[in-house]
Order: structure tokens, then C-alpha cells, then sequence
């Protein structure tokens, strides 16, 4: 009789145990999707910002997640740099440089046909993958993380002290971009120019400067969010085309333009993925943005938030 | 009309015809006057991607989408006929019609959500798609052979005779690209390809004269995919080893700067595209480190600066330099 109380406790106390356990690993999968998610996110708003004011998918945007991890490897480890004026140091620079192929490798073109722009960047972005490969080499790199690794706890899950910075910077960002257009009257010129770039070019809004503050804006969120993830995967000269793809996959979820859009579409694919890969499989992980991207298009061409 | 004059109205008239009956006699030919097998095999490599390019192009230049993925279906016709013909025993033959047949399902399949979309959506989706067939053939490695390969894929034959030299795979293939090239010359001057055309310039304006837009892109996106297959299939019994590194998102892009070179919406330049690209390693020694460099570079410099392609831009240009100075001596 006790000996069957007893295992009855036990067993009890072990269910308890193991929903415990469950829930941890939930959380676990939560934090390393919401991470993912949060860079998605980034690069899709780097996507949609470009779409919106010049109407192409810019391949580069790919690339100037690698860089923004390049330039943060040489200004840490070549200039002797701390960490936060060399994360600004690399943002800054992929911005440079992305205005630099705004206004040398893309407005030289003059077309207005899609196909010659879209393939334009295809090209530029070779280029630029080709000038990252031959600078910083083809070895796989490790890049530190903002502060050490010692992971925190948060309701039994641990969390690398990263992924919280990703998070942050990621908060950080949209506000400034929010800021951006809502607070600046250039910002509002890039507004108008997405919504009716015919009208805003009749009242005078200037295409230039807005398509190369476009493309800087791209710069800018592509550098950043591959600052803050590669210490996390490692940095290589292609470790953006992978994760530019996934962030293209989120910015079609959440609708193709929409900035509300780009962050939930991000963070829904960060989750889908982390979770598919607790829950079933890892190895097909990489496969489950691109099925969702395909289904989103069978069924909801406009994505999540899309209005058209 | 004198003897001479109706001797180049004739030539003028037929000209397509000529130059299809000049290549294949030249092609006919060229294994009698050139017999190293490296050479042979580089051509046969020329005919194999000339293949893929003209599916591509009509894709591309014609219905004025966009493909990133095309290498997905080269290599679907790849490891299709390696599994069918190694793994399940299926004569060679039928295995490559088998196989054309099912990705061309599966480009409809594919191409109905995604050929829904306009232009920037299907780059992207497209090379998605390329993405995840690549991902899947370093996966499942139990039937692809995963990241080392799949070996022992055997040559097709009539019989007896083997296509296991590269002399016969010469006719062989050059004889498949021929048959493609004679499909597209023909298809872009039919109805269909009239609506094709439309299509590229102005898709509403196409769809206002009657061309059904969307099944016509779907049409052309099967075409083009049954014949990056038969290539696949090609390439697989050419030289019975494959990888994936052959089929990845990298060599689909390959394929699209061959299209631009050769200049979007022409055939014959899909041939000139398909070499240049090609023999570009074989030409310079300094390529393999560079080879971002001259193939972004190329793009680029094509877009820019010969948007209809590196042929047909300088042939325009010399034309209109021509006229120019005509009309110039015709004033003075």
C-alpha cells in the first residue's frame, strides 16, 4: 500500500517535473525564435524600405549583412576598437558603401524596366560578395558577442545575453526608423514617395536623394543586424545570402512594403522556425521559410498586412 | 531584280533557315577537324547550358519574368534520371521522358502560386525555390548520395551502342540543343510567342488585345523547366557523376547572366550567352580568384551599358552609326 502511494507521489511529482520541462523548452525555442525573428525583421525592413521608394527587390541587401559582420570583425580586432564605436563604425560604413552602389552602380542605369534593375543588383551584389571574399578571405570567422557569453535565466530558460542585445537593438532600430519618417521632412518625402512616386515627383520631392537615403536606410539595417548575429552563427563572406533570403521570406509574410508588416512577418518566421526545428525536425530547418514563403503566395499573395 | 540582287533577297528571306542549316553542317563537321576530347567536352558543356539559356530566355526575354531557379530544375532532371535509371532500373530513355514529364508537374505546381506574383516577388521566389531543392539534395542523403555525390549513373544507348565518348555525346547533344533551338526559333514567331512578346512589353496591354497572361506564363515557365530538365538529364548521363554543388542558387544565377549577355529576347544570342560563360574559366588564368569580379562585372557593365545584350547592343549601335553617317552624306 505505502510503496503504491509512494510511486503515485513520485509519478506525480515527475509529470510536474516533466510539464516543467516542457515549458522551459517552449521558452527556450520562444527566445531563439523571437532572436531570429528580430533579425528577419531587420533585413526585411531593409527590403521594404528600397521596394517601397524604387519599386525593385534589391539583392544587395543580402550582402550588406556579410559586411556589416566584416566591418565589425576589422574594426574590433584591426583598429583595436570597443564594441559600441565599432558597431557604429560598421553600420555606418555598409551605409557608405550602400549609398556608394546606389549612386555609381545602380542610377547610372537610367531604365525604369524592372528587369534590367532587378538583375542589376543580382549583379552588384556578386560584386560586392566578390570584393568581401577577396578582402576578408573565404575562412569561417568568429566575431564576439556585445558583452560575454554567460547565459542569463529567464523562467529556467537560459538566454544568451546576445539575443537580448538583438532584441534591444532591434527595438532601437524601429524607433529611429518610426522617428525617421514620422519626425523628418525627409522622411516624409520618402513616405510620399512610396505612396505615389508620380505625385511626389510633381511636387518636387527630389527621386535622388530620396532612393540614396533609401538604400543608406537598407545599408544601415542590413550592417546592423549582421553585427548582431554573426557572433551567434559565424561570419563568413556568404553567411548573408541565407539569412537575406529568410529575411525576403518574412518581409513577402508580412506583406511586401508594409514596415508593420516586415516586423511581424520576422518575428512569425523566427518563431515557425525555431519551433519546427524543437518540435519535428532540424534538418529541414532551413526549408521552412521557403514553404511558408510558398504557401503565403498560394494563399495570401498580399501576406499578412498587405492592403493591395 | 538582277541574278546577284534575287542571290541576296533569297539569302535575306531564309536567313534563320540558312543559319540553323550553316550551324548544324558546321557542328556536323567540327568533331572531324577537332578530336581532343577536352575541347569536345567543353563544347558538349556549351550545348548542355545552351539548352537551359534558350528555356530561360524565352522565360526571361519573352514572357519578362524573372527566374532565379532554374537550376533547380536542371538538377531535378540530374538527380531524376540518376535515381530512376541507378536506383529503380528504369531504361535511360524512358527515365529522361519520365522525368521531364514530372518536373514539368512540378513547375506547374510551383508556377501557379508563384507566377501569380509581378516580377521582384518571383526573383525572389524562385531562388527560394532553388534553395530549397539544393537543401534537400545535401539532406536526404539516402536517395541524393547528400553533399558527396551520386556516381554510377550510366551512359545512354541505342542497344548496343553507347553514347560513352565524347564524340558521339557530341551529336548527341548538339543534336538535343538543335531540336531546342528549332522549338524556340519556331515558338517566337508563332501565335504564341506574338502573345509572348506582348506579354514582355506591357502585360496589360497584352492582356487588353486577349494574350491570357497568366496561363501563358505559366505555359512558358513548364517549357522552360521540361527543357532545363532534359538538359539535367543530359548532363547526368554525360558524365554519370553529379553533385549539388551543381545545381545551387550560385549556378542559377550563371544561367541568368548568360541570358543578359546574349542579350534578354534573343535566341540566337542564348547560344552566344551559353559559350561566352562557358570558355570565360578556360580563357583566363586569373579567373578562378576573380570570377565574382568578371561575372557581377559583366552583368553589370551589360546592363548598363548594352541592355539588349552584348550581340544585338553592338550590332544596334554599329547599325545606327551606320545610318547616321548615310543620312550625313546624303545631306552633303
Amino acid at each position: 500500500m505505502l510503496t503504491v502511494i509512494l510511486s503515485r507521489a513520485h509519478r506525480v511529482s515527475f509529470q510536474r517535473g516533466a510539464t516543467h520541462l516542457m515549458f522551459q523548452d517552449f521558452l527556450q525555442y520562444l527566445f531563439s525564435g523571437l532572436t531570429n525573428g528580430a533579425i528577419y525583421a531587420l533585413i526585411a525592413l531593409g527590403f521594404c524600405v528600397v521596394n517601397n521608394t524604387m519599386g525593385i527587390v534589391n539583392f544587395v541587401q543580402v550582402d550588406f549583412v556579410s559586411l556589416g559582420g566584416m566591418l565589425m570583425f576589422s574594426a574590433l580586432f584591426a583598429m583595436g576598437l570597443p564594441m559600441v564605436p565599432g558597431l557604429l563604425l560598421a553600420v555606418i560604413g555598409v551605409a557608405l558603401t550602400a549609398m556608394l552602389i546606389e549612386r555609381f552602380g545602380l542610377r547610372p542605369a537610367r531604365s525604369d524596366n524592372h528587369l534590367v534593375l532587378i538583375f542589376l543588383t543580382v549583379g552588384l551584389s556578386i560584386i560586392l560578395r566578390g570584393i568581401i571574399k577577396l578582402v576578408w578571405g573565404k575562412n569561417r570567422m568568429a566575431l564576439p558577442p556585445l558583452t560575454p557569453d554567460v547565459p542569463v535565466k529567464i523562467f529556467g530558460a537560459s538566454v544568451l545575453p546576445q539575443a537580448l542585445w538583438i532584441l534591444l537593438l532591434t527595438v532601437v532600430a524601429i524607433g529611429l526608423l518610426t522617428w525617421f519618417f514620422y519626425r523628418t521632412s525627409l522622411g516624409l518625402s520618402m513616405r510620399a514617395v512610396a505612396s505615389n512616386p508620380t505625385a511626389a515627383a510633381v511636387v518636387g520631392i527630389p527621386a535622388g536623394r530620396v532612393r540614396l537615403t533609401s538604400y543608406a536606410i537598407a545599408g544601415a539595417l542590413g550592417g546592423l543586424a549582421g553585427v548582431l548575429v554573426t557572433p551567434i552563427t559565424t561570419l563568413s563572406y556568404d553567411v548573408g545570402v541565407l539569412l537575406g533570403l529568410k529575411g525576403f521570406a518574412a518581409a513577402i509574410l508580412g506583406g511586401f512594403g508594409s514596415f508593420p508588416g516586415a516586423i511581424l512577418g520576422g518575428l512569425a518566421l523566427g518563431l515557425l522556425e525555431s519551433l519546427s526545428a524543437g518540435y519535428f525536425s532540424s534538418a529541414y530547418k532551413d526549408v521552412v521559410a521557403f514553404v511558408v514563403l510558398l504557401l503565403v503566395l498560394f494563399i495570401r499573395p498580399t501576406g499578412l498586412l498587405g492592403n493591395k | 531584280m538582277t541574278s546577284k540582287q534575287k542571290i541576296f533577297y533569297f539569302i535575306y528571306l531564309h536567313r534563320t533557315g540558312l543559319t540553323v542549316t550553316g550551324l548544324s553542317l558546321a557542328l556536323l563537321l567540327y568533331p572531324v577537324f577537332e578530336n581532343n576530347p577536352y575541347t569536345l567536352g567543353l563544347t558538349n558543356l556549351i550545348a548542355i547550358n545552351a539548352i537551359v539559356v534558350l528555356g530561360l530566355n524565352l522565360f526571361i526575354g519573352y514572357a519578362g519574368q524573372i527566374s532565379l531557379g532554374h537550376a533547380a530544375f536542371f538538377g531535378l532532371g540530374a538527380y531524376g534520371s540518376a535515381i530512376a535509371t541507378v536506383t529503380f532500373n528504369i531504361p535511360a530513355w524512358p527515365a529522361m521522358f519520365l522525368v521531364a514529364g514530372m518536373v514539368a508537374l512540378v513547375a506547374l505546381i510551383v508556377g501557379i502560386p508563384i507566377l501569380r506574383l509581378s516580377g521582384h516577388y518571383l526573383a525572389m521566389a524562385t531562388l527560394g525555390m532553388n534553395f530549397v531543392f539544393h537543401s534537400i539534395l545535401l539532406q536526404w542523403d539516402e536517395m541524393t548520395g547528400g553533399p558527396s555525390g551520386f556516381a554510377g549513373i550510366p551512359y545512354l544507348s541505342f542497344g548496343s551502342f553507347a553514347f560513352d565518348d565524347e564524340i558521339r555525346l557530341h551529336y548527341l547533344i548538339w543534336g538535343f540543343a538543335l531540336l531546342a533551338l528549332l522549338l524556340c526559333l519556331n515558338l517566337v514567331r508563332s501565335s504564341v510567342g506574338r502573345g509572348l512578346a506582348a506579354l514582355a512589353g506591357d502585360e496589360v496591354a497584352a492582356a487588353a488585345l486577349g494574350v491570357d497572361t497568366r496561363k501563358t506564363k505559366v505555359k512558358i515557365f513548364v517549357l522552360s523547366a521540361i527543357l532545363a530538365s532534359v538538359a539535367g538529364s543530359l548532363f547526368a548521363h554525360t558524365y554519370s557523376f553529379i553533385s549539388p554543388d551543381s545545381f545551387d542558387i550560385f549556378v542559377a544565377t550563371d544561367f541568368v547572366i548568360m541570358v543578359v549577355i546574349g542579350g534578354m529576347g534573343s535566341i540566337w544570342g542564348s547560344l552566344f550567352g551559353a559559350g561566352l560563360i562557358t570558355m570565360l574559366p578556360e580563357w583566363m588564368d586569373i579567373f578562378e580568384t576573380y570570377k565574382d569580379f568578371v561575372h557581377g562585372g559583366l552583368l553589370v557593365l551589360v546592363l548598363l551599358f548594352l541592355p539588349q545584350g552584348l550581340v544585338s547592343g553592338i550590332i544596334d549601335n554599329i547599325k545606327i552609326k551606320v545610318t547616321l553617317r548615310r543620312r550625313k552624306n546624303a545631306e552633303t
